[in-house]
């Protein structure tokens, strides 16, 4: 009979009307700058460079081998290799960025630096709430501000965290065992240098 | 006690006829010659102030309603509730550019969104929204409110023609179509209460609901040919002033707009403006035509105002066109002049011959049966008929399940 599907219809959107008041599960909508849903783990947008302890400057993974900077496809990443050296994670010297940006407007997101990294130092960021009043130097992230303490990375990606500190902590005992068998191979050799090596120091090596 | 009751009863009226005194008091002060023109301005005033404020707050509640409808929030911004919407939405159209196209007729592309509003303002005049509270008592009201009412199918053909654009023209020719279509049952559909009243004034017909036997009130709808004459005349209505699901002159998403496509800004505003002023007056109408106008539900509940009583039924009949909205998908064009040409008008039409056999036959149950058969009948064959060769089943999905 002509009218009967509108008034069962009628009663429907009536039913979602009332509902929605009274049903959480009906109104979906997350009003997002007063409530946001927790970041999924998988989330990625603009690349971060990973520091152990607590200076950014000392800690920082990267050893500007500059394999991103070349790999980076659209070409965002600038890095300056520093004239001196300072130890890595194990205390081993190694060259770090006297300059490292990136321009987030140039970059696209596709994790290739991150896939290239031989030495877990650029991953990628989940922050999303960007916006700047300068779209020049507002885009364009010097080191300081993409240095980020491993605490962070562990935070946003737990699982890829975990398994890099795995990696990362094998490689330091193999390492320690090295320089441990080393040492008592040439007991009387002079000790290598700790901390901060100079260059004469590198040039030695 | 007496005395108390009087008191009760002389606030009642006095609240009831407050809008009237308070007009009568302003005139009083007014030098006689100046009397009749400053009375017009002061009965036209308020309508032109609280008909577009009650479009501001129908748009509010129309998307906060769609909103619920389909599990949203709605506007919920601008203010608390969101309740200012209409200020922003204002300001908007207020600053956005009026862009003419070159090749338009720019003065009746200037004309037509102006003559459309005027129009849908003129339709007020007639329509009592309380107790001695009408703008104009014209003896042919009716007949004015139609009359004035056909001003908006030239309004969008100048909007159509002018706009020199061959979207425009035909979104044009499609609406009138509808609304040509949709006009014939709408006056035919409310010729019955003209029947039963005995009288094309809006004044006289709802004088001629506003009594109750007991507590029940005489309104038109309570009667068979009433019942299927209002709910023919408020879907005429629907199509009338271009509400979904008889929406496809504008059909936001399938066509640009239908025939306001190159209009922009406050001009496109007005258009908007004007079709939920027409949907208010016809709203009205169905009310003074049918819901008994101002009058109260039941025979208690005098004692509240006529004009409150008017608003409260025209914010009901508010809510069901946004209700509908919410609800039925928009028709196709056969589906749509089918409808009109082939169920319809025969509806209407057999209406009227229901309207007479109720006013010629004896009072009495017989009355009631034979009345309600001979509508309910022509319904059922009439549907059938137009339903035919339509098969309906259950649709299965291959990959959305």
């Amino acid at each position: 009979m002509l009218g009967e599907g509108i008034v069962t219809g009628m009663f429907e959107t009536a039913r979602n009307f009332f509902g929605s008041f009274v049903n959480k599960e009906r109104l979906t909508t997350i009003q997002y700058p007063e409530e946001r849903l927790p970041q999924i783990e998988a989330a990625r947008n603009f690349p971060i460079l990973i520091y152990d302890g607590e200076d950014p400057e000392a800690g920082l993974r990267c050893v500007a081998c500059q394999i991103c900077e070349k790999e980076c496809p659209p070409k965002c990443i600038l890095i300056e290799k520093s004239r001196d050296k300072k130890p890595d994670f194990v205390g081993k010297p190694q060259f770090y960025p006297a300059v490292f940006d990136i321009d987030v407007s140039v970059c696209m997101s596709c994790q290739i630096c991150v896939e290239v990294c031989p030495f877990e130092a650029i991953k990628m960021d989940t922050e999303f709430e960007l916006s700047t009043d300068n779209r020049f130097e507002g885009l364009l992230w010097h080191k300081d501000q993409l240095a980020k303490p491993n605490q962070y990375y562990q935070g946003i990606h737990p699982t890829e965290a975990a398994k890099v500190d795995q990696g990362l902590g094998e490689e330091k005992i193999k390492a320690e065992a090295k320089a441990r068998a080393a040492a008592g191979a040439k007991a009387n050799a002079p000790a290598p240098p700790a901390v901060r090596a100079g260059s004469e120091a590198a040039a030695k090596l | 006690m007496t005395v108390s009751f009087a008191y009760l009863a002389g606030s009642a009226a006095f609240a009831d006829q407050i809008f009237v005194a308070l007009k009568h008091w302003l005139v009083g002060y007014i030098p006689a010659a100046a009397q009749p023109i400053v009375s017009a301005l002061l009965s036209v005033i308020p309508l032109m102030v609280v008909f577009p404020a009650l479009f501001a707050l129908t748009t509010v509640c129309e998307r906060k309603g769609l909103g619920r409808i389909q599990n949203r929030y709605g506007p919920n911004r601008t203010g608390p509730f969101g309740l200012f919407q209409p200020i922003a939405d204002g300001i908007k159209s207020l600053t956005k550019e009026d862009i003419v196209p070159r090749a338009a007729d720019k003065v009746v592309h200037f004309v037509a969104p102006i003559v459309l509003v005027v129009a849908a303002f003129v339709a007020y005049a007639v329509l009592p929204v309380g107790r001695n509270m009408v703008a104009a008592n014209l003896d042919a009201g009716l007949l004015y409110f139609f009359a004035a009412g056909s001003i908006a199918e030239l309004s969008v053909f100048m909007a159509g023609w002018s706009s020199r654009n061959k979207y425009s023209l035909l979104g044009a020719m499609r609406a009138i179509a509808q609304m040509i279509s949709y006009e014939v049952p709408l006056i035919l559909a409310s010729v019955t209460p003209i029947m039963a009243a005995g009288s094309l004034s809006t004044v006289a017909i709802v004088d001629a609901q506003a009594s109750y036997s007991r507590i029940w009130p005489h309104w038109f709808v309570f009667t068979p040919w009433g019942f299927a004459g209002f709910l023919l005349f408020m879907i005429a209505a629907t199509a009338e002033s271009n509400r979904s699901p008889f929406d496809l002159p504008e059909g936001e998403s399938e066509l640009v707009a239908g025939y306001f496509t190159e209009y922009s800004g406050f001009k496109f505003a007005l258009f908007f403006l004007a079709e939920y002023l027409g949907m208010f007056a016809v709203s009205g109408m169905g009310i003074t035509l049918f819901l008994g106008g101002w009058a109260a539900p039941l025979s208690f509940l005098t004692w509240i105002p006529s004009w409150v009583w008017f608003f409260t039924k025209l914010a009901g009949l508010i809510v069901v066109f946004i209700w509908i909205r919410g609800t039925v998908p928009r028709l196709r064009m056969d589906q749509l002049m089918n409808f009109a040409w082939k169920f319809m008008l025969p509806m209407t039409l057999i209406n009227l011959l229901n309207a007479a056999v109720w006013r010629f036959m004896p009072l009495g149950m017989v009355r009631w049966m034979v009345c309600a058969i001979l509508i309910f009948v022509p319904y059922l064959i009439f549907s059938r008929a137009l339903l035919q060769g339509q098969h309906f089943e259950k649709r299965t999905y291959t990959f959305a399940e």
